[in-house]
């Protein structure tokens, strides 16, 4: 960004900025303070001002290359050194390296008499000194307003601090002044009309015994930047800004696949699971198995070697793995093997942005493929609505951002049957919306999935009853009774009915065939018979036919016989008379 | 409460024979008030001090790593070492009453030209 602004100053010269390397603040400020002039830090006790201006000397020196002076009016440079330390900034090495100085004014005014005019040139020469003996293009003031405190004389002191800051400005040095804020004033001995550049405003809030903590720049002269506040947070890293809407909805989008873990779920999306860096929802009441649907997936993608990282708000991960143990999701394995990395802790032990932040350090550390995060409902415990909102909002873009595929669980309330809306609206959010819930009736409930919607794919629009046995998910399949889908032992009764059914039909089928086998056999028996009859006929006919040809002959042998014995003069009369 | 000795230069042993007084000024070059604050500590050390003081003017403009060492913020700064507690005087001394005060001089011990 810096370099954009300066490798351009042809056309309209942009103002130049000096990144400030604190995590999120560059995107705020569109890409850092004002180079070479004051901007004011100012707050209450507690946030972190000091910290902030530190970590700009810091970020600067490490980061930038930049070396920094400090000159704190109300700590001494080790009290700093020891303060910062647990944050991993060595104030010591980098005054040993030339790069930081460190000054402390001491103020007290019960060691100063005022005998007469004067100014503060002694502070100039200081300032002036530490930033030429180290060559410096950074500095910062903590808080420059103990001066009043010190010197009563108020008028040679306000004259005396805006020639500080115009001096500065003209050195060029970019300088962090920070100031405690005042009663209906940003800073209380009103050093705001002084630094006209940029003031940044940070405040510490407690509400519903939450602390959070937020940044606000109030004015950025000669420059666009954000307006909104911004929570921030004090990490182990130094601070953390998290910008909530500079983030546009311009992420890459992916085309692949990612499973349910479930193959009957996948089967219900058009496209047979999910889209790789899409969010996901699962709604339900109480004792729906939401959990054990996102271990499935969790143990899925830890299946195909990706990385799965799994945020338990309720359960501790020994319990996890225990209880998704006895449904034959083995997450001991994965979490063995580093590819399931499991978070737990009550959502009430830190505030929402802590939480969040707490996310994105783990997200990059770990740098998974998958989030999981369950349940999400329980953040509402330590946030009103709105914030739970817009830290989901930020999480989820941050996820998308990152590819990476998230699946939350959410709870609602039963009772109003269909609850369409998620306590946090969240569901507008998501792409795909999975609801499971409880179908009650004939005095037992059986858990039901649906999917609400699937951006981008065609879904199934059944109402699946799934059950989880020892051996995981399973979704069952459709079964119809005259009332619409039945379910548990509705459903057994509808099965055992049609089994009966198809038992008697089948019964049914078989009589028939055996009747018709009677009948041919019948028929059968009947032709043999008749067979046997013409047989016995024809043999007859037969029979008589032979004896009436042999008579025949004996008759025509017997004629030849007479004939020969008797001369055929006397034929035709005596025949007997032979005899 | 009270700043580290300031070493002296002129005289390594201030056991006795050392003067009563040590002072050091500290000044911004040539300006107004600077050059107001040597005279009046000049003319103050004459009327009150005469033979019993050491006054040492420095100049940060041209050491100004003393600034920082010797912690200043306001100049003209006068800076009490001896006798007593260190004591820090802002401005350029004009007001001879606080600085008197501030010295421990009694204004009817010297010079009947007191205020």
């Amino acid at each position: 960004m810096q370099e954009n602004t300066l490798s351009r100053p042809a056309a309209l010269p942009q103002l130049p900025k000096s990144p400030t390397g604190i995590e999120g603040l560059d995107e705020i400020t569109e890409g850092g303070l004002p180079k070479g002039r004051p901007t004011l830090i100012c707050g209450s006790a507690g946030c972190g001002k000091t910290l902030m201006g530190i970590e700009f000397l810091v970020r600067g020196i490490q980061e930038f290359d930049e070396p920094g002076v400090l000159m704190a009016f109300e700590e001494t440079g080790e009290e700093l050194a020891a303060n910062v330390a647990s944050l991993g900034f060595d104030l010591k090495d980098l005054q040993e390296r030339k790069m930081l100085r460190v000054d402390h004014v001491h103020v007290d005014r019960s060691e100063i008499e005022e005998t007469g005019e004067y100014d503060l040139e002694g502070l100039f020469i200081r300032l002036g000194y530490a930033i030429d003996s180290i060559g410096a293009k950074r500095v910062v003031l903590d808080t420059i307003e103990s001066l009043f405190s010190g010197f009563p004389n108020q008028g040679v002191l306000r004259s005396e601090i805006r020639r500080l800051f115009r001096w500065l400005k003209d050195r060029g040095v970019t300088t962090v002044i920070t100031a405690e804020r005042g009663d209906g004033t940003l800073t209380r001995q009103g050093l705001e009309e002084y630094v006209s550049d940029c003031v940044i405003l940070l405040d510490n809030r407690v509400i519903d015994q939450i602390t959070t903590r937020r940044l606000r720049i109030v004015k950025y002269r000669g420059s666009t930047h954000g307006t909104n506040e911004y929570p921030y947070l004090i990490t182990e890293d130094g601070i953390s800004v998290l910008p909530v809407t500079s983030l546009r909805l311009e992420h890459e989008v992916s085309n692949n696949i990612v499973s349910s873990g479930i193959p009957a779920l996948d089967e219900m999306f058009g496209r047979r699971g999910f889209y790789q860096g899409s969010s996901v929802l699962i709604t339900g009441t109480a004792g729906t198995a939401k959990t054990t649907l996102a271990s499935a997936f969790a143990e899925k993608i830890c299946q195909q070697g990706q990385r799965c990282l799994f945020f338990a708000f309720e359960e501790s991960p020994q319990q996890l793995i225990r209880n998704m143990g006895s449904v034959g999701i083995d997450l001991q394995t994965h979490v063995r093997e580093n590819r399931l990395r499991i978070e737990a802790s009550r959502p009430t032990l830190n505030g929402l942005e802590q939480h969040l932040v707490t996310l994105h350090r783990l997200v990059k550390e770990f740098r998974p493929d998958a989030v999981v995060i369950d349940p999400i409902t329980n953040l509402i415990t330590v946030g009103n609505v709105s914030e739970v909102r817009s830290m989901l909002t930020r999480l989820i873009d941050f996820l998308k951002v990152s590819g990476i595929t998230a699946f939350f669980t959410a709870l609602v309330n039963g009772g109003a049957g269909r609850a369409e809306m998620t306590e946090e609206g969240v569901s507008s959010l998501v792409d795909t919306w999975i609801s499971v819930r409880d179908l009650e009736g004939i005095g037992e409930r059986n858990r039901g999935l649906s999917i609400l919607k699937s951006r981008g794919m065609a879904h199934s629009n059944q109402v699946r009853e799934f059950i989880v046995t020892d051996h995981g998910i399973e979704l069952l399949d459709v079964v119809l009774g005259p009332t619409g889908i039945v379910t548990g032992a509705g459903r057994l009764t509808q099965q055992l009915e049609e089994h009966a059914q198809t038992l008697a039909v089948q019964q049914e089928a078989e009589r028939r065939d055996r009747e018709l086998e009677r009948r041919r056999r019948m028929l059968e028996a009947n032709i043999a018979n008749l067979r046997t009859e013409f047989e016995s006929v024809e043999e007859e006919l037969r029979q008589i036919s032979t004896h009436e040809q042999s008579r025949q002959q004996a008759l025509t042998t017997g004629k030849q016989r007479i004939t020969a014995a008797n001369p055929p003069a006397q034929t035709a009369p005596t025949p007997e008379s032979g005899q | 409460m009270e700043p580290e000795p300031f070493p002296d230069f002129l005289d390594p042993t201030p056991a006795d024979n050392g003067p009563e007084y040590v002072l050091h000024l500290y000044i911004t070059g040539a300006t107004v008030n600077s050059t107001r604050a040597v005279r009046n500590i000049k003319d103050i050390c004459e009327q009150y001090l005469k033979g019993r003081y050491e006054l040492l003017i420095v100049d940060i403009f041209q050491q100004p790593e003393l600034a920082q060492q010797e912690d200043l913020i306001g100049v003209p700064t006068l800076i009490k070492l001896k006798p007593g507690l260190v004591r820090r005087l802002v401005g350029d001394l004009s007001d001879r009453e606080r600085v008197l005060k501030a010295l421990g001089l009694n204004a009817a011990d010297g010079a009947p030209g007191h205020e």
